[in-house]
């Protein structure tokens, strides 16, 4: 098989999972994204050690650690983000602005920014 | 011990004094007085020690390298010739009693320890300069004068005329010491050292190529620290300064070290007959101009200030016509009698409670409260005009002798024109001492209106140094027979003409201004003007303190009073009012140098305030505009930060591996 | 062995594998695609459901048959549950919504199609000649894996225990519910899921 076929895969869900990192506003979202990019990398592990036929196997015992600590990090990274919700009542990612800069002319966006998770309740509530 | 031993005690004992006063003043007051007193004290009974050992032979050098300094070596030396030895014994006299008398002037100050450290101080680099066989040792007790004398004048911070007064003397005699300086190093690039009989051999030798050169930079220092004109205006000012630090420093000693310092290197300003008649105008100028102006004054110590100017000015005199015997014998007499006067009229301001003639000459009984001052300062100011058997009569004889030797050619070191300035002005001035000691003695003590404040005995311990100081102010002339043979032989005797002369110029001054006190008195109306201390009962420094405070929202001047009853008014004439001010050259430096320097600041001010801070300023504001602008950046949002960060790392790989490519097919 | 496989293998002449990856590939990059771009959420969940088991079956295409297991189990077993549950809990809603999609969109458009020309770019170029030789015997068999597995890597395996552990903790005091805390909370199924794995 050529290798340029899982190669050039693992690097196309690579980048889909970094547009969704960077694109999706749910917090949960970007965590899929993020085991997408995992899931790319653990492609591209088993492929090169497939093809060098390395007698450790350190591809695939490399592959086994990431997904163990993949499903620890979804775990942590749940628990934040349902922390951030019972806190917030959002998990938007792009509404969590506490380290944006409070003074100066963005003081009123900030401000409104500020006081929406309120608001962003309710109307998620609304939409549900 | 070896004379040289003691020698080397005698500037150690008062600076250990003082190291120990500066570091004990706090923690133990109980001994800012001995040690203030005792090693002063102790130093003069060794200056006398040394001075019956060297016995006026042959110098006696004796000099250690601390470390090699250089091209030119500069050597912890000593130097002991029969004026070295005698000056010593007069600075460690005249300290011991201003110690002596400050431990009661100054008894309830609570900055004394510091005062009593930096007499000390004083008289240690005083000592210092005196027995210095090198140049530049001497400079560092040159120097270490000048700051002590800023220090002390300024004991009185509290009042602006102290503050200003201290400055003044700082920056003008510095002003002095900057030629000075170059003068020395230009006397040791031609001499190949700082020594002194290094420089005097080759003197010489004839080995100085800029004589004159050299002797007119030293000659700015030596005015400057003598208080000679153009630079002597800081002297009457620094009378704002305690009565006992005038007496140690702008009487008897730190004025001197000038003198001394000609007296010493005498050969090679005489190879230079225009320093000499420089020396020569200047001592004139100084002598008849501060005499005049001693007239004019209104405040007692000014009086005694300008005095000291002008007694400086036959010391300069006497060294312009190549006497420098006649000169070191004047300093010495002059330092005694001139001491006594400083002390006692720190005892007269303490008893009247004013330091003004005018408030002075409306008391009566001014005498009889202060017996010992009264006749102490008979004395003293008798000498100081120069009547026999005083001291002054002597010493200031040897000096018309010198001039008269000098005009007539005898001479042969100084030019007769040097000699013709000298003797005239030195006749002149003895006329008018006469006429302002008279007058002062006359206003103090003769006055008559109300009755003067009581204020009890005066402290033992400052009338005790009085008649010490009056002994030699009596009987140091008699000694005039006896002390060629310490200095450079010359005759000190006085010659029957100058003697007539003198002395009868002195009693035309005298009586003139008695009969002019006479008839002003008598037709003068007395207004009772004057100023009186609010705080009699206090130390005597804090009286003097007041009274200086208040003199100027008294009289409206710190050097004269409007009173008609003056008789320097009937004898001065219309010149009374500049001579008042000092011949306005503190007016021609303040337009000459005071308001340029000003507007230069203002100028300095002006640029650093709104060219320059404009700079920082817009750098600052420039800067936070930059910030805001990127603090828009600052959105909190992670994913804005995310896609930064990602883009960079993506355009970094994308370069790294082009250029690796480029790299690759290159 | 490169060369050699260069010379037998050709672009023009793909094995029956080989046809086989590229259709699986294509398949679960189009769940990745469709799961990054839909606007239900739970629908994204499952369509991450079909690219992990596309990437299963290609982990088994390439012959790491338990890798490709514990992907299933894993993955598509507990994770998926996993985000499918805190989907439920942070009120996710069902159906489009319209803002699933932050302002940054274009932003990361950019950057990801930046990062995947130059990434594919320098992939192919580097592997443009490079072949895997599949032949032989499985090299992700269940014994191969046990094997290396506890004879060469059990220091990290035992590492990666207490980090598992760890994780475990961690997950659970930050779920905890504070006392007087909203009754808003995760109920303790992350401790079952951690065993699992």
């Amino acid at each position: 098989m050529h290798l340029a076929h899982p190669a050039v895969l693992s690097a196309l869900l690579f980048s889909v999972g970094l547009y969704g990192v960077l694109a999706r506003r749910n917090a949960i979202l970007v965590l899929m994204s993020v085991e997408l990019m995992l899931n790319a990398v653990n492609l591209n592990l088993v492929a090169f050690d497939v093809w060098l036929r390395d007698t450790l196997h350190a591809g695939q015992a490399l592959t086994l650690f990431i997904i163990a600590i993949a499903a620890a990090e979804i775990g942590i990274g749940l628990a934040i983000v349902l922390m951030v919700y019972r806190n917030r009542g959002s998990s938007d990612v792009d509404r969590l602005r506490d380290t944006a800069e409070a003074h100066g002319p963005d003081d009123s966006g900030a401000g409104h920014d500020g006081e929406t998770p309120a608001d962003r309740e309710e109307k998620a509530e609304a939409t549900t | 011990m070896t004379t040289t031993t003691l020698a080397v005690l005698v500037p150690l004992l008062p600076f250990l004094g003082a190291v120990a006063g500066l570091l004990l003043g706090r923690t133990a007051p109980g001994f800012v007085r001995p040690l203030a007193v005792l090693p002063t004290l102790a130093a003069a009974v060794l200056a006398v020690l040394v001075a019956l050992r060297q016995d006026g032979g042959k110098a006696i050098d004796a000099a250690t390298q601390l470390t090699p300094t250089g091209s030119v070596p500069i050597d912890l030396a000593l130097h002991l010739d029969g004026f070295a030895v005698l000056a010593a014994i007069l600075v460690g006299i005249v300290a011991s009693c201003v110690q002596i008398y400050s431990t009661g002037y100054l008894r309830d100050d609570p900055r004394y320890p510091s005062y009593a450290a930096l007499v000390s101080l004083f008289t240690s680099a005083m000592l210092l300069v005196v027995y210095s066989g090198d140049l530049m040792v001497l400079l560092v007790g040159w120097e270490i004068m000048g700051i002590c004398s800023y220090f002390l004048v300024g004991h009185y911070w509290e009042t602006p005329e102290a503050r200003a007064a201290s400055l003044k003397a700082f920056l003008v005699t510095k002003l002095g010491d900057v030629p000075f300086l170059i003068g020395l190093f230009a006397l040791a690039a031609d001499a190949g050292t700082f020594r002194i009989t290094g420089i005097l051999g080759a003197v010489a030798a004839d080995a100085i190529e800029h004589p004159t050169l050299i002797a007119l930079l030293l000659l700015a220092g030596v005015a400057g620290k003598s208080a000679q004109f153009p630079l002597h205006t800081w002297l009457p000012d620094a009378m704002a300064g305690p009565t006992p630090v005038s007496a140690l420093i702008h009487a008897a000693t730190m004025v001197a070290a000038g003198i001394y310092f000609v007296a010493r290197l005498l050969p090679l300003f005489a190879a230079s007959a225009a320093a000499m008649t420089v020396l020569a105008v200047m001592a004139a100028v100084t002598m008849v101009g501060s005499a005049l102006a001693a007239l004019a004054q209104d405040d007692i110590k000014r009086v005694l200030a300008y005095s000291t100017i002008g007694q400086l000015g036959y010391m300069s005199g006497a060294l312009a016509v190549g006497d420098r015997g006649a000169a070191v014998f004047h300093l010495l007499s002059h330092g005694a009698f001139k001491a006594l006067l400083f002390l006692a009229a720190g005892v007269i301001i303490h008893a009247a409670g004013t330091n003004s003639l005018a408030a002075m000459s409306r008391m009566s009984g001014l005498a009889k409260r202060v017996p010992d001052a009264y006749w102490t300062m008979t004395v003293a100011l008798l000498a100081l005009a120069a009547i026999p058997p005083f001291a002054g009569f002597f010493s200031k004889e040897a000096v018309l002798v010198a001039a008269e030797h000098a005009a007539l050619g005898d001479s042969a070191v100084a030019p007769t024109t040097a000699g013709w300035f000298v003797l005239v002005a030195g006749l002149m001035t003895a006329l008018l001492t006469a006429a302002y000691a008279i007058r002062l003695w006359l206003l103090a003590f003769r006055g008559r209106g109300s009755e003067a404040p009581d204020h009890g005995r005066q402290p033992l311990s400052m009338t005790t140094v009085l008649w010490v100081l009056a002994v030699p102010s009596l009987a140091f002339g008699l000694t005039a027979g006896r002390l060629p043979r310490w200095f450079d032989g010359h005759e000190l005797t006085p010659t029957l003409t100058t003697a007539v002369l003198g002395t009868g110029v002195a009693l035309v001054g005298g009586l003139i201004t008695y009969g002019a006190w006479r008839h002003s008195t008598a037709v003068a109306a007395r207004p009772p003007i004057g100023a009186v201390a609010a705080h009699p009962d206090a130390e005597p420094a804090v009286s003097e303190a007041e009274a200086i405070a208040a003199h100027i929202p008294a009289y409206g001047d710190i050097a004269a009073a409007p009173d008609p009853a003056d008789p320097a008014r009937l004898l001065l004439g219309p010149l009374h009012r500049h001579a008042a001010a000092g011949f306005h050259v503190d007016a021609l430096y303040t337009a000459l140098f005071v308001r340029p320097v000003r507007a230069g600041a203002q100028l300095v001010r002006f640029l650093d305030r709104e060219v320059v801070d404009t700079y920082v300023r817009g750098s600052g504001t420039g800067t936070r505009w930059l910030g805001a602008a990127v603090r828009r950046a600052q959105t909190g949002n992670v994913q804005t930060y995310l896609s930064a960060l990602l883009a960079g790392s993506v355009v970094l790989a994308i370069a790294a591996v082009v250029l690796s490519n480029i790299n690759a097919g290159s | 062995m490169t060369l050699a496989a260069a010379a037998t293998h050709g672009f023009l002449s793909p094995t029956g594998v080989e046809i086989a990856f590229l259709l699986v590939g294509i398949a679960t990059l189009g769940a990745a695609l469709i799961m990054v771009t839909t606007r239900q959420l739970v629908h994204a969940a499952l369509w991450l459901v079909v690219a992990l088991g596309g990437l299963a079956v290609e982990y088994l295409l390439l012959t790491a048959e338990f890798i490709a297991w514990v992907q299933v189990l894993i993955y598509v077993g507990s994770v998926v549950v996993l985000l499918l549950f805190g989907l439920m809990l942070t009120k996710a809603p069902i159906g489009r919504s319209p803002d699933a999609d932050s302002g940054n969109r274009w932003v990361a458009l950019a950057v990801a199609v930046a990062a995947a020309a130059s990434l594919v770019w320098v992939v192919v170029d580097a592997f443009r000649t490079t072949w895997i030789d599949l032949d032989g015997p499985a090299q992700g068999s269940t014994e191969v894996s046990g094997e290396i597995l506890f004879r060469h890597w059990v220091l990290p395996f035992e590492a990666l225990s207490v980090l598992l552990l760890a994780a475990l903790i961690g997950a659970i005091v930050l779920s905890r519910r504070d006392k007087e805390g909203p009754a808003q909370g995760l109920p303790a199924d992350r401790p079952v899921r951690e065993g699992n794995s």
